[in-house]
């Protein structure tokens, strides 16, 4: 990495070292002198925040599996002995319980600060895919730790979880049944669950060594997007950003140890604190609040894919062609599919929309049963609701991955960009709005009148507006403002 | 000579090597995917966990509109002494209008003992409608709370995101009142 260029060092036994193995070297040249855009805003310490969570994950987690026994008969009272007998125990599960939600805050802002300000664009698309690697791999690790308690909450959320593989034509049930090692969940699936639970942190931090890896390669964005020009533009990482680091982290600590010591339970459930019954379903189940948008988004898929959604379908990529393909290229299909796309936009929208309307309404049941309007062909249903919503709620967390391809605007900072900041603010709106939809029941309703099922259905309709139409067209329509000069010009200028 | 065989060598030489590659690879692909089969298979159910246990169930004390839940392979299975109102709802119902169509007849061995795995199979939650007081959904059967499916007074989804009527598990009757699940 950093083996070529070594610095003095004062002290002989660390000189001896490094001349050996260029560690100090390496810490100086990555975390001392590193040169820092010198506008970073508070939105950049939340990677600092979120290496600092992992790792505090990974030391109470530690302590924790000293106490802990992963079998089906001793899990749940093993959680509770370390509550009330170990010493400092329950301080320690309510770190790790807290922690596990605070990761995830902090996990959470970070990716929006990508979003937000472009981070994810050239130079930097793989340090981005990185981050949605360790973001997988964390939802992989929480949902297995939840588990671990063996509590009617946790077991249930597995049954569910793993639910969602028997979706897969043909094989799913013989997936299910491989991950679970059983034909439900019970001991063998929490002596794997902890084995991975165990791991995968590890994991996470090894891809966190590359994510920061990358990062060092093409230097870090900033609030502008605009590409640091000089060294008048940039600060050493030591001492200033170390200082905004650490005061960031304190006020974030503080906010995680008042939960952590004051409102411990603030993130959990009562079902989370019952034994395990494999026979008897909780009422309401929901998973843990970080999983709840797309939570949201598999119910919300209530439908299936019947000739009319495809057809719906079908003239929405038609209408979208000329956006995806690019308007110069004129062979082939795929210009003859872009010329119908652009002269016949507004009568494909028209068709896509009164297609999806027929479709959705020949798939809503009656009380009495039957659907509440019925056409033909209406019953021939491609792909069913159930692998509708596994599909959509996977989909819904993939589509990060191709955020670089879908978004090819040569602007990085929503700043510059008043329509894509407006519809990414609508975005992080929706997530919340998702969010609550999925911790309700799936029959609640707003005001006792509008189902909120509805109000979920619409907002997985943005999320995925969002992603696939209206990031591809802005990248190709919106006109940015003006930029500055310089990252130094801009900061002199405030 | 040895210039000769140099010269044979650029020749076909090539297409010699890349096939030595070739079937090389491919025999490493081969022995990878043989030696991690027993990795991932052992994950599969161990024998004992297949030992497929059967229960027997006595059916006696179960009083006509009750029903009573026993623990089969791990999961739940609802036997159900239904009423001749509930038997006369599920066969009123047109089969063509089912999303898995089967007829009630089809789904029990005995017209008033419905017996079937009490696993939703959306994703799999217990329904509730095996107590007196449990909701029943819009059918009179059984309502999955996790994501509101539906199932009707003979176990077939009716409303809701499931996909497939309640499963029916094998089982025979050993006697009038005692029942072999498995
Ligand atoms: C990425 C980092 C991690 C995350 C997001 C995470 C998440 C979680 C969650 C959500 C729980 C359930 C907490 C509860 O409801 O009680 C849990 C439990 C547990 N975790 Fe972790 N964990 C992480 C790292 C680790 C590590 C590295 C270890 C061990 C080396 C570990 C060991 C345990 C144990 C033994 C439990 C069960 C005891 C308990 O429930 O408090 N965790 N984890
Ligand atoms: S598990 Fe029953 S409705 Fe989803």
């Amino acid at each position: 990495m950093s083996s070529g260029q070594r610095a003095e060092f004062k002290n002989p036994v660390v000189s001896w070292i490094d001349e050996r193995l260029p560690v100090f070297s390496m810490m100086q040249k990555e975390y001392g002198v590193f040169p820092t855009p010198r506008n970073f805003n508070y939105f950049w310490n939340f990677g600092a925040i979120a290496m600092v969570m992992l790792i505090t994950m990974i030391v109470s987690g530690i302590v924790l599996a000293m106490h802990y026994t992963p079998h089906a008969d001793h899990a749940f009272s093993s959680v509770e002995r370390i509550m009330r007998d170990v010493n400092w125990g329950w301080m320690i599960r309510y770190i790790h319980m807290n922690g596990a939600s605070f990761f995830f805050i902090a996990v959470y802002i970070h990716i929006f600060r990508g979003i937000y300000y472009g981070s994810y664009k050239k130079p930097r698309e793989l340090l981005w895919i990185l981050g949605v690697i360790i973001y997988l791999l964390m939802m992989a690790t929480a949902f297995m730790g939840y588990t671990l308690p063996w509590s009617q909450m946790g077991g249930w959320a597995a049954t569910v979880i793993s639910g969602f593989f028997t979706a897969i034509p043909v094989v799913g049930d013989m997936i299910q049944t491989l991950l679970l090692g059983g034909f439900s969940v019970d001991n063998p699936t929490l002596n794997r669950f902890f084995s991975l639970h165990y791991l995968l942190p590890f994991l996470i931090f090894a891809v966190v060594f590359l994510h920061v890896w990358a990062l060092h390669v093409s230097g870090s964005n900033n609030p502008l997007g605009i590409d640091v020009k000089g060294p008048q533009d940039t600060l050493p990482f030591h001492p200033y950003y170390t200082m905004k680091d650490t005061f960031g982290l304190g006020v974030f600590l503080l906010l995680y140890v008042i939960v952590t010591f004051f409102f411990p339970n603030i993130f959990a459930h009562p079902d989370h604190f019952v034994e395990y019954n494999p026979m008897v379903t909780p009422p309401h189940i929901v998973p843990e609040w970080y999983f709840l948008p797309f939570y949201a988004v598999l119910r919300g898929l209530t439908f299936g894919v019947n000739p009319y959604i495809g057809l719906s379908l079908f003239a929405l990529i038609v209408v979208m062609a000329p956006v995806y393909c690019g308007a110069d290229k004129k062979t082939g299909l795929c210009s003859i599919i872009c010329v119908v796309g652009r002269k016949y936009a507004v009568l494909l929208l028209a068709i896509a929309a009164v297609a999806f309307a027929l479709g959705y309404l020949s798939q809503v049941e009656k009380a009495t049963g039957g659907a509440l309007i019925s056409l033909p062909l209406s019953n021939l249903v491609f792909v069913n609701a159930k692998l509708a919503g596994v599909l959509a709620m996977f989909g819904s967390v993939i589509l990060l991955v191709f955020l670089p391809w879908l978004d090819t605007h040569p602007v990085r900072s929503a700043r510059f960009r008043p329509l894509f900041k407006t519809a990414t603010l609508l975005l992080a709106i929706d997530f919340v709005i998702l969010g609550y939809v999925g911790m309700e029941t799936a029959d609640a309703a707003l005001f006792g009148v509008i189902p909120l099922l509805w109000i979920g259905q619409l907002g997985t309709g943005y999320y995925f507006a969002y992603f696939l139409m209206l990031l591809p067209w802005l990248s190709r329509n919106e006109k940015a403002q003006p930029l500055p000069a310089s990252i130094n010009e801009a900061v002199l200028k405030a | 000579m040895s210039a000769h065989i140099a010269n044979s060598d650029s020749e076909d030489g090539q297409t010699r090597r890349d096939f030595l590659l070739l079937t090389a690879g491919a025999f490493g692909a081969v022995g990878a995917g043989c030696f991690a089969w027993p990795f991932i298979d052992s994950l599969n159910p161990a024998a004992d966990t297949l030992a497929m246990s059967t229960v027997e169930v006595d059916l006696t004390p179960i009083q006509e509109g009750q029903a009573i839940t026993v623990k089969w392979r791990g999961k739940p299975v609802f036997v159900r002494h239904r009423t001749a109102a509930e038997i006369e709802q599920a066969r009123a119902v047109k089969v063509e209008e089912l999303r898995d169509r089967e007829s009630d007849a089809d789904r029990v061995k005995k017209d008033q003992w419905l017996i079937m795995v009490g696993v939703c199979t959306h994703l799999g939650c217990v329904p509730l409608g095996q107590k007196e007081t449990d909701p029943k959904g819009d059918f009179g059967g059984w309502f999955c709370p996790c994501h509101g499916s539906h199932y009707d007074t003979s176990g077939r989804i009716r409303k809701g995101p499931a996909p497939k009527n309640l499963s029916v598990p094998e089982y025979s009757f050993i006697s009038d009142t005692l029942v072999k699940v498995g």
